[in-house]
């Protein structure tokens, strides 16, 4: 036989290959269902990035090792860095989606990237899992049928709660805002100034900073000299170190409290020594008393990561126990739906009818109408100690 | 408020003065500038972090160490991307010279991370108050730092015989190599002085900003600013240049929001440009008939 190809089988094998990998093949008992994670996991913010794939790698731990799901396939985490750039966290999400085939996208903690996926997802119609980004319009998006779905905060919700501390801890009457300049900040500019008014304060003032911003002297500033009694900031770890750094270099000993997204970073460091001074929101502490759950992760946490020698070092908390308690919710769904196909899965999660998690009981956790599973009553009020993150008491 | 703005403006425009003087020394020397000098400033502040956070030397000898890699730097930038380009008379060291940075930007990337670090000093933890206004000491010695290298330099120009050289070097490059003296060494030099300058920089704003892969962009172009501003071939020109830019910058930001910084300021720029295109204190090219 020769073994010379002629022109035509030449030209044949390569589009019978390509045709072939097209076409693909149905979903395999030994196919594993690929989870996707678009997420900060380089740049100020990599240390959320870092939580949410360690929540999501113990629960797919205990998940595998009861056998998987859809009868024994197996769950498979895949993530992509969006370095905390829409573009690029839109981009990645299209690979997961198109390339990759993952069944679900859960996202990391930068709203303005999330609301970028949002589009791709409603579109494809393939669920998104928020952890931590906590813009308002997230979930809301006026999408219908809404595949976006989150087990995190919700800046609506998250702006009471830190009026709510500011006035019970500080005896706020006349806060001063600090947000940082984009969509996030828009967000809970909207819902602050609903919060102080439903509280019947008024705010000092609201003002903006960039993310690269080398002195935030002059904004801070204009609060003290608008009488601000507290200051209430949301922003990212680096940022949110230089509104500290530049309190500390004017000695306005004002209190701060914070959104989580400072949790997300190198806060500590950054901040130096009035790290400690900022109260801010979590959704989780490992710290005091825990629930089996609480007991089983922390444990599978000690055992896993050399660098967790108690509860303290779980840092970020809130993206460990997000992600934790949304992938159990997610492996219920599945089996719920029976299926990867992303409007089975949706079904499936708005099917969910309850869950002893890690945060707290679930019951019916996501309804048509509400896509985000925690509230208010959910949030806990925070400090750093050194580089540990602990609970507020008394 | 007037105070707060003053004291912010003058201590990150010396900074800003600092880094414009390195553009000013090789543009007056041979022509061309460093586009990668915003590197430079990262390049100071990331090695000054690795040897006192992350292998524990004494800030006094971390400091020499790293502006001594800044120096290094500054000979590599020119040997490679500026005198092969200008002896065959292209101005492709413009493009050469950013490319480099670039390049070094993300070789630092992958070596250092992608995450802002601290680097913890003294002199940025206890601040001087008075009335609403803190300052860190950190604050009044960029701008004495700053000065006193301008001043320097200028002597260093002037009543040194290095700096004889340079001159002569700048006024007529080829009779001054018919006086034996080497140019191109020259050139290389003020390249090496140029990188230190900028490293001090970095070294001086890491303690009040973070040390990041990427903070040399912003100062490096906003210097660039300056230098044009304060005409490139004047040296006091260019750090009052910086001083003026930190100033109008921390006013901006103190009046209208930091949304509207860069566009005031850079108005600002072109604004003075456009009133004096030499620059604010540079002098006219005289065209010998």
């Amino acid at each position: 036989m020769s073994k010379n190809l002629t022109r035509r089988q030449a030209l044949a094998l390569p589009a019978g290959i390509a045709l072939g990998s097209l076409v693909g093949h149905p979903a395999r008992a030994a196919d594993p269902v690929k989870i996707g994670l678009v997420a900060a996991l380089s740049g100020q913010s990599a240390k959320s990035g870092e939580g949410i794939t360690r929540g999501l790698t113990i629960a797919i731990d205990e998940i595998n090792a009861k056998g998987g799901v859809l009868g024994g396939r197996m769950l498979e985490l895949v993530r992509r860095d969006d370095e905390s750039n829409p573009a690029k966290g839109q981009t990645a999400a299209r690979e997961l989606i198109d390339k990759e085939g993952a069944a679900i996208l859960f996202g990391g903690i930068d709203s303005p990237v999330s609301l970028a996926i949002v589009p791709v997802v409603n579109a494809a119609q393939v669920p998104f899992m928020g952890v931590w980004a906590a813009a308002t319009n997230i979930t809301r998006n006026n999408a219908n049928p809404n595949y976006v779905f989150r087990v995190s905060a919700v800046d609506v919700l998250v702006d009471r709660a830190l009026i709510k501390h500011a006035m019970t801890a500080f005896g706020t009457k006349t806060p001063g805002l600090m947000l940082v300049n984009n969509g996030w900040g828009e967000s809970n500019l909207a819902g602050l100034t609903a919060a102080a008014e439903a509280a019947g304060i008024k705010l000092a003032g609201a003002e903006k900073f960039e993310d690269k911003d080398v002195d935030m002297t002059p904004q801070l500033q204009r609060l003290r000299e608008a009488g601000a009694d507290t200051v209430i900031l949301v922003g990212n770890a680096a940022p949110g170190a230089q509104v500290v750094k530049t309190l500390q270099k004017s000695a306005w000993t004002v209190p701060v409290v914070s959104h989580w997204g400072i949790s997300g970073g190198r806060f500590p460091e950054l901040a130096g020594s009035w790290a400690g001074k900022v109260h801010f929101v979590q959704t989780y502490s490992f710290f005091g008393p825990q629930n089996e759950v609480g007991k089983r992760v922390l444990a599978a946490l000690m055992a896993k990561y050399p660098d967790i020698k108690g509860p303290g070092d779980v840092t970020p908390p809130v993206g460990v126990a997000n992600a934790y308690d949304a992938m159990q919710l997610t492996a219920l769904a599945l089996a719920k739906a029976g299926s990867t196909e992303g409007p089975k899965l949706r079904e499936g999660l708005l099917g969910i009818e309850s869950y002893q998690g890690l945060i707290k009981n679930y019951t019916k956790p996501f309804t048509d109408a509400n896509h985000d599973a925690l509230n208010e009553n959910d949030y806990v009020m925070v400090r750093y100690n050194g580089d540990q993150i602990e609970p507020i008491t008394g | 408020m007037l105070a707060t703005a003053l004291v912010s403006g003058l201590s990150l425009g010396s900074i800003y003065g600092l880094i414009a003087l390195g553009f000013t020394l090789t543009y007056a020397v041979s022509g061309t500038v460093n586009f990668a000098q915003g590197s430079s400033v990262m390049l100071g502040a990331v090695v000054c972090h690795a040897l006192v956070v992350g292998m524990h030397w004494p800030i006094a000898a971390a400091v020499p160490a790293a502006l001594l890699v800044c120096a290094i730097w500054g000979l590599v930038v020119e040997r490679i991307a500026v005198r092969p380009f200008v002896a065959r008379g292209t101005n492709s060291w413009l493009m050469a010279t950013v490319a480099l940075g670039i390049v070094l930007d993300n070789v630092v990337m992958t070596l250092f991370g992608k995450e802002p670090r601290a680097l913890p000093s003294a002199l940025a933890d206890d601040p001087w108050v008075v009335g609403n206004v803190g300052i860190f000491p950190l604050q009044v010695l960029i701008p004495a730092v700053g000065l006193g290298l301008a001043l320097l330099v200028h002597l260093g120009m002037h009543r040194t015989e290095l700096g004889l050289k340079l001159r002569a070097a700048v006024e007529n490059p080829d009779a001054a190599r018919l006086m034996s003296i080497d140019v191109t060494l020259l050139i290389a030099l003020t390249y090496a002085v140029a990188a230190l300058l900028a490293g001090i920089g970095g070294i001086l704003i890491a303690p009040l900003y973070n040390v990041a892969y990427d903070m040399g962009t912003l100062f490096g172009i906003k210097a660039f600013a300056v230098a044009i501003l304060g005409g490139l071939t004047n040296p006091w020109g260019v750090v009052i240049a910086g001083l003026a830019y930190g100033l109008v910058e921390a006013c901006a930001t103190t009046w209208l929001g930091s949304s509207s910084t860069q566009i005031v300021t850079f108005t600002a720029v072109i604004a003075a440009l456009a009133l004096a295109p030499s620059g604010l204190f540079g002098g006219r090219a005289r065209v010998r008939v």
